[in-house]
C-alpha cells in the first residue's frame, strides 16, 4: 500500500511541477510583445548566455572534429577509402554530434548560470520585490533569458559545426594527406543543404527551447535556500542533458 | 550615439553564427569563392564518366595539375563532357593528349589521368588551350560491364570447346 501510495505522491509531484512549468512559460511569453521595454534586458542575457559560451564549443567542435578526423583516417586509410573522411566528418557532425553536444555543453555552461542567478533572485526575494513595484517577474526576467537562450544555441551551434569540420580538414587535409578536393567533394556529394543542415538547425532550436526552459523552470520554482539553490543547478544539467539525448533519438527517428 | 561594448560584443556573436551558416551553405552547395583565375578549361567527350565528382583531381603521373569543374551531358550528342581546369603553369600539353578516367584503388574516388601527347610542329599539333576539346579519351571501367564480358568470353570460350569435342 504504502508503495502505491508514494508512487501516486509522486506522480502527482511530477505531474503538477510541469503543469507550473507550462503556466510560467505561457506567461512569460503569451500577452502584448514588449521589445522595446525589455531589449537592452534581452541583449544582456545575450552576451551571459551566448557570447560567453563561444570559447568552450569553439574549443570542443575545434578537437572533437579533430578526434573524428584521426579516428576516421586510421580506420578508412586499411581500405583505401580515406577519400571519404570528409564525408565521414561532416556527416557525423552535422547530423548528431554539433546539435547534440553544443546543446549538452550549453546545459552545463549557460544552464546552470540561470537556474543559479534566477534561484539566488528567489532566495533573496527580488522577485516578490519587483512584483511590489507592479512589474511582472516573469515578463521582466523570464522572458528575456528565454529568448536569448532560443537564439543563442542555434548560433552556438552552427559555430561549433563549421569548427568541428575545419578542425576534421585539419588533421585529415594538412597533417595526414588526404586530398584537398576528394575531402571536399566526397563532402559536397553527400551533403543536402535541405536535409541535414536544416534537420540540424531545427534539432538545436528544439533543444534549445528545452535547455532554457528546464534551466528558467528549476530556477523559478526551487526552494529558497541555500541546498535549494544547488539542488534545482543539479537538476538542471541531469535533466536537460537526459531530454537532449531522448530528445535527439526521437529526432532523429522522425527526420530521416 | 553612446558606443555600448556589449551591444557591439552580441552584435559579433550574431555575425559569427551567421558567417558559420554561411560557410556551411556554401560548403554544401559547393560555390567556391575562387579568386585565382590561373586556369584554362579544357572539355573531353566520354562514353562514361562512371562515379566521377566534381573538383576531382586531373593528374599527369599521378602529380595533381587541375580540378574537374563542371560534367554534364551534351544536348546534340548526348554523350557526358567533363570539363577540367588546368593551371595555366602547365600550358605545354599537346592537343593529343590522352584524358582518361582512373580509379585510385579498387573502391578509391575517380579522378582524370591525362597522358600527354607526342608534340610536333610539322604534323600540325598544336598546344592545349582555353576552350580546346580533348579527342582522345578512355572512359571509366564499369565493374559490371567488365564481369558481362568476361562471363560472355567464358561463355563462348565453353562453346567453342564443346564443339571442338
Amino acid at each position: 500500500m504504502g508503495l502505491i501510495n508514494s508512487l501516486g505522491r509522486w506522480g502527482v509531484k511530477k505531474l503538477s511541477s510541469l503543469g507550473r512549468a507550462t503556466i510560467m512559460l505561457f506567461y512569460s511569453l503569451v500577452g502584448k510583445p514588449q521589445f522595446r521595454k525589455n531589449f537592452a534586458q534581452f541583449v544582456e542575457q545575450l552576451y551571459v548566455v551566448g557570447v560567453q559560451s563561444i570559447s568552450i564549443i569553439v574549443v570542443s567542435g575545434l578537437f572533437i572534429g579533430m578526434v573524428l578526423g584521426l579516428q576516421g583516417f586510421n580506420v578508412l586509410v586499411d581500405f583505401m577509402a580515406e577519400g571519404a573522411l570528409g564525408q565521414l566528418v561532416a556527416l557525423s557532425i552535422i547530423r548528431e554530434l554539433g546539435p547534440v553536444v553544443a546543446a549538452l555543453l550549453f546545459a552545463g555552461r549557460a544552464g546552470s548560470a540561470l537556474t543559479a542567478e534566477i534561484g539566488l533572485k528567489k532566495a533573496t526575494e527580488q522577485l516578490t520585490s519587483l512584483e511590489m513595484m507592479a512589474v511582472d517577474p516573469l515578463r521582466r526576467v523570464i522572458a528575456p533569458r528565454f529568448w536569448a537562450g532560443f537564439v543563442s544555441l542555434p548560433l552556438l551551434t552552427l559555430i561549433f559545426t563549421v569548427v568541428g569540420i575545419y578542425g576534421g580538414k585539419l588533421v585529415g587535409v594538412d597533417w595526414l594527406g588526404v586530398d584537398d578536393g576528394i575531402f571536399w567533394s566526397g563532402m559536397r556529394a553527400s551533403i543536402v543543404f535541405s536535409d541535414d543542415i536544416l534537420m540540424c538547425l531545427i534539432k538545436s532550436f528544439v533543444f534549445a527551447i528545452v535547455v532554457t526552459w528546464i534551466a528558467l523552470f528549476n530556477g523559478y520554482d526551487l526552494i529558497p535556500t541555500s541546498s535549494g539553490i544547488s539542488k534545482a543547478t543539479t537538476n538542471t544539467v541531469v535533466q536537460s542533458s537526459l531530454a537532449i539525448l531522448g530528445l535527439d533519438f526521437v529526432l532523429t527517428a522522425v527526420m530521416f | 550615439m553612446k558606443f555600448n561594448k556589449l551591444e557591439f560584443i552580441v552584435g559579433c556573436f550574431v555575425l559569427a553564427g551567421i558567417i558559420a551558416g554561411v560557410i556551411l551553405a556554401l560548403n554544401v552547395a559547393g560555390l567556391t569563392l575562387n579568386f585565382n583565375q590561373d586556369t584554362y578549361k579544357v572539355k573531353g567527350y566520354f562514353d562514361n564518366v562512371g562515379s566521377l565528382k566534381l573538383r576531382a583531381p586531373v593528374k599527369i603521373g599521378g602529380v595533381v595539375i587541375g580540378r574537374v569543374s563542371n560534367i554534364y551531358v551534351d544536348p546534340e550528342k548526348l554523350t557526358p563532357v567533363v570539363e577540367m581546369e588546368i593551371q595555366v603553369n602547365y600550358n605545354n600539353l599537346s592537343s593529343d593528349s590522352k584524358a582518361s578516367i582512373l580509379t585510385a584503388g579498387l573502391i578509391g574516388e575517380q579522378y582524370i589521368g591525362i597522358t600527354p601527347g607526342f608534340y610536333d610542329e610539322d604534323l600540325g599539333s598544336t598546344y592545349l588551350k582555353d576552350g580546346d576539346v580533348l579527342s582522345d579519351t578512355g572512359s571509366a571501367i564499369v565493374l559490371e560491364d567488365l564481369i558481362g564480358k568476361f562471363l560472355y568470353s567464358l561463355q563462348s570460350s565453353g562453346d567453342d570447346s564443346a564443339k571442338k569435342e
